[in-house]
């Protein structure tokens, strides 16, 4: 977890980015990578750390 | 300051492209433009986008004054044969065609069957692909253009290049007909072209010595497939790393190369439409779109880049190259967005 001078942010589980919150975050709160566009759901606030949510497939004609 | 820039063979796509960039630029002004066969013509008979943009006509090569910069958009060949001609025209000199991308003559003869005309300018030439050579262009007097196909692969690769990490690589790439040029032929008409997917280079195809001599030895295979589009390059690399990555690796190794460059972005998106790059909405940008996925049963990297071949692929890329020749800002005239939806 970085907490910056003004900047809550953790590494995107999925391509390492790095997520930025621009407020304290909630617990539960979904929230998307600005890099790879994953949802991310966070799981703790203190420490911080999020997983990679839940999310519904297109199947792209497969 | 800005500098007058003069066109030599502004009658052909790139050429058109060219003048819509240059007309458009904060620092350049279009001073004379050039076709043998519209001599007299106005720009927007062969460019209509261009019609009450500027009012220039096409002049013959003859005519060229003195200028700031030349750019030769010429078929192949005639660069080369006139080179020294141009070169004393301008203090500057951007050569779209493939007369002086290669730097070993050797290497021409080989890939294009014939000796190069002025071989000894090939290396004063810089290759004009600022993702690769931004420091020596900076200031350079003579830049080559770029392989359209060339770009796409040498954007979709270097990450991996340049970290060594490719052991041997096979990009396939969709184009659009534009690649083709303004000249139409037997295999453009209409009712032949329509509808088809005809691959056109499935080896052998010219753009890959640019590869190979900027990326350095490691096993190349290029495939080039002419599909219904008439803007637009999709490269599909697949890559046989030297090693396992995981694909958190590729992002970071991707992230870390492109991070400031002002016209390549990662695409790769787990949401949305465009989860990969589509030249479909690079159509007159100056972008390179790059994605990848790591099929982690095999090893294998799937890298997949985009770009408008007339744009980062010829034009754009080569008013970037005389931004850096110039000492001005990169992006500027660049800096169209594209259009959604197109």
């Amino acid at each position: 977890m970085d907490t910056g001078t003004y900047t809550i942010a953790c590494e995107c589980p999925e391509c390492g980015g790095r997520v930025e919150f621009a407020r304290a975050p909630l617990n539960g709160e979904v929230v998307r990578c600005a890099e790879c566009a994953v949802e991310l759901e966070v799981t703790s606030t203190q420490p911080l750390s999020v997983v990679l949510a839940p999310e519904v497939e297109e199947d792209w004609g497969e | 300051m800005s500098v007058r820039c003069s066109i030599i063979g502004a009658s052909g796509y790139t050429g058109g492209e060219l003048i819509r960039l240059l007309l458009d630029h904060p620092l350049a002004e279009v001073a004379q433009v050039t076709s043998r066969r519209q001599v007299g013509a106005f720009v927007h008979t062969s460019h209509p986008n261009l019609r009450g943009r500027t009012k220039l006509q096409f002049v013959s090569p003859d005519q060229v004054e003195k200028c700031d910069v030349l750019f030769l958009c010429l078929p192949h060949g005639e660069a080369s044969r006139s080179i020294e001609k141009y070169a004393g025209l301008a203090e500057r000199v951007v050569d779209l065609s493939a007369d002086f991308r290669l730097r070993d003559a050797a290497a021409y003869r080989r890939w294009y069957a014939e000796d190069h005309a002025a071989s000894a300018w090939l290396d004063r030439f810089v290759y004009g692909l600022p993702e690769l050579q931004r420091e020596r262009l900076r200031g350079a007097r003579l830049a080559s253009g770029v392989g359209c196909n060339a770009t796409a692969v040498n954007l979709a690769l270097l990450p991996l290049a340049r970290a060594g990490l490719i052991r041997s690589a096979v990009a396939d790439l969709k184009v659009g007909s534009s690649e083709a040029g303004a000249e139409p032929s037997a295999t453009s008409h209409h009712p032949e072209k329509s509808g088809t997917v005809r691959t056109f280079a499935p080896a052998g195809h010219r753009h890959q010595a640019e590869v190979a001599q900027e990326l350095g030895a490691f096993e190349l295979h290029m495939s080039v497939t002419s599909v219904e589009l008439v803007r637009g390059v999709l490269c599909t690399a697949h890559v046989f790393p030297t090693r396992a990555m995981t694909e958190k690796e590729v992002w970071s190794l991707y992230r870390e190369a492109y991070r400031g460059e002002p016209f390549v972005r990662i695409v790769k998106d787990k949401s949305g439409i465009h989860r990969y790059p589509e030249p479909k909405i690079l159509g007159g940008t100056n972008w390179c779109d790059v994605g990848f996925e790591v099929d982690e049963a095999t090893g294998r990297i799937v890298v997949i880049s985009a770009i408008d071949n007339l744009m980062k692929g010829a034009a754009g890329s080569a008013v970037q190259c005389m931004n850096l020749m110039c000492g001005f800002e990169e992006r500027a005239g660049l800096g169209f967005a594209g259009l959604h939806p197109y």
